[in-house]
C-alpha cells in the first residue's frame, strides 16, 4: 500500500517542483555566471561565456582588490561598523526610555518613530545635501554615518521596543530594591536579556549600510572615501574592458553580506518579520 | 538622583535629536525649498511661489517619468506581490517541504546582494553582443528577438524593471512565508475534509489568511515603485534620451547635474505626495493600518 501513495504524491508534486526549478534557474544562473566568469580572461568571456574557465584565474581577484576594491572595502567596513554600533545602541536607549517609563507624550513619540519608517530618503535629498554642507561634514565618513543612523533608528527602535516590552516587571523591581539605578538596569538586565533581538538589529543595519547607494553616491565625493556601492561605479569606469576583473570586484563586494546572511539567516528573517508587521 | 520626569527623556533624546535633524527637518525644509529657486553653491534663494510645480507639470519628461513609475508599480504588483505569494505557498506546501529551505535560501540570495552589484551584473547580461540574454535567445532560435535591451527606448525601462523583479521577489516571498507559517493547520485540515484541491485551498484559505501581509507587501512594493532610483540610474541613467527616466532619476539629474535645487525639491514633494496617497488608498482598501 505504501508505494502507490508515495508515487501518487510524487506525481502531484511535479507541477510545483517544475515552477520551483524554473525559478531556481532564473535566479541562480546569473549568479553562477558571475562566479565562473570572474575567473576568466576577458577574451575567454567573449569567446565562450557559458563554459567553465579553462584555467581558474584567481589573479582577477588580486587585481580587483588592488585596483580599488580594497579601499572601498575598508571604507564600507568602517562606515558599517560605526553605523551598526550607533544605531543599535541609541535605539536600545530610546526603546528603554519608551517602554519602562510612564510620561506625557509617550504615544506621540512612538508615532514620530513609526512615521519615520515610512519616509523615503529621496524626499529629503536636497535639504539633506544642503545640511551636510552646512555642517561641514560633506565628503567625510560622518556624511554617511549620521543620516544612516537617523534613518535606521525608527525600525531598529521599534524592533527592540517589542522585545523590551516582554521583559517581566518583577526583574526590574527586584533590581530597584537591590539599589540599581535605571542605567544599571538597562546595561545589566535589558541588554543581556535581549541579545538576540539586538543581534537582529545589527544584522539588518549592516545589510542596509553595506548596500546603500544613493547617499553614498551624493554625500561623498572623493574616491578615497567612497563605500563599495558608489565605488563600484568608479571601478566600472576604470575597468570598462576588463570584464573578468570587474566581475571579480563584484564578487568581492557581495561576499561579506552573503556570508553574513548565510550565518545569520535566523536573525535576518526575524527582523524582516518584525519590521514588516509593524510597517 | 535625577527626577523621574527627566530620566526617560535622557534615554530618548539622542534618537529624537538624530531623527529630528536628519529625517524630519529635511522633510519640512524640502517643502519650503520647492517654492524657491537656488543653486547648490550659493546661499541666496529666490522665492518663486508655485513656479517650480508649474514648470514641472509642463515638462514632458515628468510625464515620461511618471508613466515609467506607474509601469514599475503595475509590474511589481504582478510579479513581486502575486508571484511572491505563489512562490511562498508552493514552498510551504507539504509536498515541497524537504527541499523548501534550500529553495528559500537561493530565492532570497539576490535580496542581500547590493543593487550596484546586481545592476552591473545585468549590464553584462543585457550586453547586445555577447550578453547572456541575447545568446540564450539565439540558442532558442529566437534571433529576431535579440536587441540592445538597455539601448533601445522601447525596451529600456522594461529591462530595468525586470532587474528589480529578479532581485526583490525573494523579499516579498519571505514575508508571505512568515505569514503562511502563522496560519492554523486546522484550516487546511478542514479544507482537506471538504475535498478542496491545492488551488482552492490557496484561494479560500491561504489568501484570506495572509490579508494583512498582502497589505504590507503591496505597500512596500508600491512605495518602492514610486521611489525607485538605483536600478535606472546604474543601468541606463534614464536613457536612451529620457526613455527610462523615473521620478528618482529626474530629481537626481535636476539637483546634481542641472543644479536646479528648488526644481528638484518640487519633484521630491510630488514623490512624497504620491507615496502618501498610495498609503492612504491602501489603508482604505484594506480597512486596516491600525493593527497592520
Amino acid at each position: 500500500m505504501k508505494k502507490p501513495v508515495r508515487y501518487k504524491s510524487a506525481v502531484k508534486g511535479i507541477p510545483l517542483f517544475s515552477i520551483l526549478i524554473f525559478y531556481f534557474v532564473i535566479i541562480a544562473y546569473p549568479l553562477f555566471w558571475m562566479v565562473i566568469n570572474s575567473f576568466k580572461t576577458t577574451e575567454e568571456i567573449f569567446a565562450n561565456s557559458w563554459a567553465l574557465p579553462q584555467s581558474w584565474l584567481v589573479s582577477n581577484y588580486a587585481h580587483a582588490w588592488e585596483t580599488g576594491i580594497s579601499g572601498y572595502f575598508l571604507n564600507s567596513t568602517i562606515v558599517t561598523i560605526t553605523t551598526c554600533f550607533l544605531t543599535v545602541f541609541l535605539s536600545a536607549l530610546g526603546a528603554y526610555g519608551l517602554t519602562r517609563f510612564e510620561f506625557k507624550g509617550k504615544n506621540a513619540l512612538l508615532i514620530i518613530c513609526m512615521a519615520g519608517m515610512m519616509l523615503s530618503p529621496q524626499v529629503s535629498l536636497v535639504p539633506l545635501y544642503k545640511l551636510i554642507q552646512a555642517l561641514g561634514i560633506h565628503d567625510t565618513y560622518l556624511a554617511l554615518i549620521l543620516p544612516y543612523v537617523a534613518y535606521r533608528i525608527p525600525i531598529t527602535l521599534l524592533l527592540i521596543r517589542a522585545a523590551f516590552l516582554d521583559v517581566p516587571k518583577e526583574l526590574e523591581e527586584s533590581a530597584y530594591l537591590d539599589g540599581c539605578n535605571t542605567w544599571r538596569i538597562f546595561t545589566k538586565i535589558f541588554i543581556p536579556l535581549n541579545l538576540p533581538i539586538i543581534l537582529t538589529g545589527v544584522v539588518l543595519t549592516a545589510y542596509f549600510t553595506w548596500n546603500e547607494f544613493m547617499f553614498a553616491l551624493i554625500f561623498v565625493d572623493s574616491d578615497a572615501l567612497k563605500t563599495i556601492p558608489a565605488g563600484l561605479m568608479q571601478f566600472r569606469d576604470a575597468l570598462q574592458t576588463n570584464w573578468g576583473v570587474l566581475l571579480a570586484g563584484l564578487m568581492i563586494s557581495a561576499a561579506p553580506i552573503i556570508i553574513l546572511f548565510l550565518f545569520m539567516q535566523k536573525y535576518f528573517i526575524r527582523g524582516l518579520a518584525a519590521g514588516s508587521v509593524k510597517g | 538622583m535625577l527626577s523621574r520626569k527627566v530620566v526617560p527623556f535622557l534615554y530618548i533624546a539622542p534618537c529624537l535629536l538624530l531623527m529630528g535633524i536628519f529625517v524630519y527637518y529635511p522633510i519640512l525644509e524640502n517643502f519650503r525649498f520647492s517654492f524657491y529657486e537656488f543653486s547648490a553653491f550659493s546661499p541666496d534663494k529666490v522665492f518663486v511661489g508655485f513656479e517650480n510645480f508649474l514648470t514641472l507639470f509642463k515638462d514632458e519628461v515628468f510625464y515620461i517619468a511618471l508613466k515609467n513609475n506607474i509601469w514599475y508599480a503595475v509590474i511589481s504588483i504582478i510579479f513581486q506581490v502575486f508571484g511572491g505569494l505563489v512562490l511562498a505557498a508552493i514552498l510551504e506546501d507539504p509536498i515541497t517541504r524537504l527541499a523548501s529551505s534550500f529553495f528559500r535560501t537561493v530565492f532570497f540570495l539576490p535580496v542581500v546582494i547590493s543593487i550596484t552589484v546586481i545592476a552591473l551584473l545585468f549590464s553584462f547580461i543585457y550586453n547586445p553582443d555577447i550578453g547572456l540574454l541575447n545568446s540564450l535567445l539565439a540558442i532558442l532560435g529566437l534571433e529576431e528577438w535579440t536587441r540592445a535591451w538597455l539601448g533601445q527606448s522601447e525596451t529600456a525601462i522594461f529591462a530595468v524593471i525586470a532587474v528589480s523583479q529578479w532581485q526583490s521577489i525573494g523579499y516579498i516571498m519571505m514575508l508571505f512565508i512568515i505569514a503562511i507559517q502563522a496560519i492554523p493547520k486546522e484550516l487546511y485540515e478542514a479544507a482537506d475534509i471538504d475535498g478542496a484541491g491545492k488551488i482552492r485551498k490557496f484561494i479560500y484559505v491561504t489568501v484570506p489568511q495572509v490579508k494583512e501581509m498582502l497589505f504590507v507587501a503591496s505597500l512596500i512594493t508600491l512605495t518602492g515603485a514610486f521611489t525607485v532610483f538605483n536600478e535606472p540610474y546604474i543601468l541606463t541613467g534614464g536613457g536612451p534620451g529620457n526613455a527610462s527616466e523615473v521620478l528618482g532619476t529626474l530629481l537626481y539629474n535636476s539637483a546634481f547635474f542641472k543644479d536646479q535645487m528648488g526644481y528638484a525639491s518640487a519633484i521630491a514633494t510630488v514623490i512624497l505626495i504620491l507615496t502618501l496617497l498610495v498609503s492612504l488608498v491602501q489603508m482604505k482598501l484594506f480597512k486596516t493600518g491600525k493593527d497592520g
